[in-house]
């Protein structure tokens, strides 16, 4: 895997597939959590450092506990190295775990928002002043566990060239993972310019609040599919 | 009886999970493309919505108070399972369109929001009533969205051409419309509450 495939990788993430406008992932925290900007900043940066710690860490437990390969841990300690010689399927139909990843990421994420939240509460209080009142509801930011899911279809469609067990998967994962949080703070950061200005205009009472949102990131989405096709 | 039929019947317009609570947006913008997938959205969301809350009431007394979200997440993350890939056997064509967003009804804000507003307090029968009566608003509030965009952005209803020659809006089935039409949908439901 080259420097130039990463970087489309994570060009793609924040501009071409932004996790806001082009996926509609994490639609509640954004419209939630952008009436001001500071309060965006701090969403956003919780974002993008729990969605690049996510894409590892559940690449990890994708890569070494579900997906049936020579380096399955659970292979490695329950199953015969003898019948995977004498059957080529032998790995695939005992130790294919994949139709749990939904139910372990979740649980890997729920995990690790609450560990995160605990380290830095001890080392830096400074930081989780900023962030510590976002890192809880993070966990049920649904682009986090999109991005687990989909780093897996993004290199299952890669085949060959980005296939598992490729030492690029890793790379790709976290390049997916920082740029949709990039992209995510991106979209927040803009939404939440636009609508400190927008309390002093005079909107019409029926679209106060929630419906103006939404109009207004309407035409932010028109305005973002100007990248498509920046990236193939 | 009257308060049970109450339960039923307040998610489906008073309190819509989408219009008047708005929880749940992500599925409610992607989805929307065309009515099918909004209908196989909506389905596989109240399965996992009535009987999520059925199981949580259930063991709402045995479960500790300190660990009920995760016990609740393991819970629907089950049952989410079991409808991907029911749905991935029996309707592939759905499931290519819509599988990320059946997934993630796992971290759906309607589902975990009602195990924890109602589910958690309530007997198992009134949570189920709870629970189709807010899966079915969520199934209207989809279908309202699906079939504005459907119409305008593809000129079609179920696949049916519905204005011979009329040259559709395209941008209606794209990213910006789904904000555009849920933002006006809401103006409208807020404005009619309005005038009354």
């Amino acid at each position: 895997m080259t420097i130039t495939t990463l970087l489309l990788v994570l060009l793609s993430a924040v501009f071409v597939n932004n996790f806001v406008f082009a996926k509609f992932l994490g639609t509640c925290p954004y419209l939630g959590c952008s009436k001001d900007t500071s309060s965006a900043t701090g969403m956003g940066l919780a974002v993008i450092f729990v969605m690049t710690m996510t894409s590892a860490v559940c690449w990890a437990v994708y890569h070494f506990f579900l997906y049936p390969s020579t380096a399955n841990v659970l292979y490695l300690v329950f199953g015969s190295a003898q019948a995977a010689a004498a059957d080529s399927a032998y790995i695939k139909t005992h130790f294919d775990l994949t139709f749990l990843s939904t139910l372990s990421f979740i649980l890997v994420i729920a995990a690790l928002v609450q560990f995160v939240e605990m380290v830095i509460q001890k080392v830096s209080p400074a930081l989780y002043s900023a962030l510590g009142i976002y890192l809880p509801l993070i966990t049920t930011n649904c682009a986090v566990l999109a991005v687990a899911i989909l780093n897996i279809d993004g290199m299952m469609l890669h085949g060959t060239q980005l296939g598992y067990g490729h030492s690029g998967s890793l790379l790709f994962a976290l390049m997916n993972g920082f740029g949709g949080g990039v992209g995510f703070t991106v979209a927040l950061l803009l939404m939440s310019g636009i609508r400190e200005r927008l309390d002093l205009g005079d909107v019409p009472r029926p679209l106060r609040g929630m419906p103006i949102a939404f109009i207004t990131a309407g035409l932010l989405a028109i305005s973002f599919m100007g990248f498509l096709g920046l990236v193939k | 009886m009257t308060t049970q039929l109450k339960e039923l019947t307040k998610g489906l317009w008073e309190q819509n999970p989408i219009f008047v609570i708005a929880l749940g947006l992500c599925p409610t913008l992607a989805v929307t493309t065309s009515v099918r997938n909004a209908i196989g959205m909506g389905v596989s969301t109240i399965f996992v919505l009535v009987l999520s809350n059925v199981l949580i009431s259930a063991v709402r007394t045995i479960v500790p108070d300190k660990i009920r979200i995760p016990c609740y997440i393991v819970i629907i993350a089950f049952l989410v399972t079991v409808v991907d890939l029911v749905l991935a056997a029996y309707f592939p064509d759905i499931s290519k369109a819509i599988g990320l967003f059946i997934k993630l009804i796992v971290v759906n804000c309607i589902i975990l929001g009602r195990a924890e507003a109602f589910a958690a307090k309530n007997n198992p029968w009134r949570s189920m009533l709870d629970g189709i009566g807010m899966g079915i608003g969520f199934l209207i509030a989809l279908l309202m969205v699906s079939g504005i965009r459907e119409v305008l952005g593809a000129n079609k209803l179920f696949g049916y051409v519905v204005f011979p020659g009329w040259r559709p809006i395209g941008v209606m089935v794209l990213a910006p419309g789904a904000f555009l039409t849920l933002g006006l949908l809401l103006g409208w439901k807020r404005l009619s509450e309005l005038k009354h």
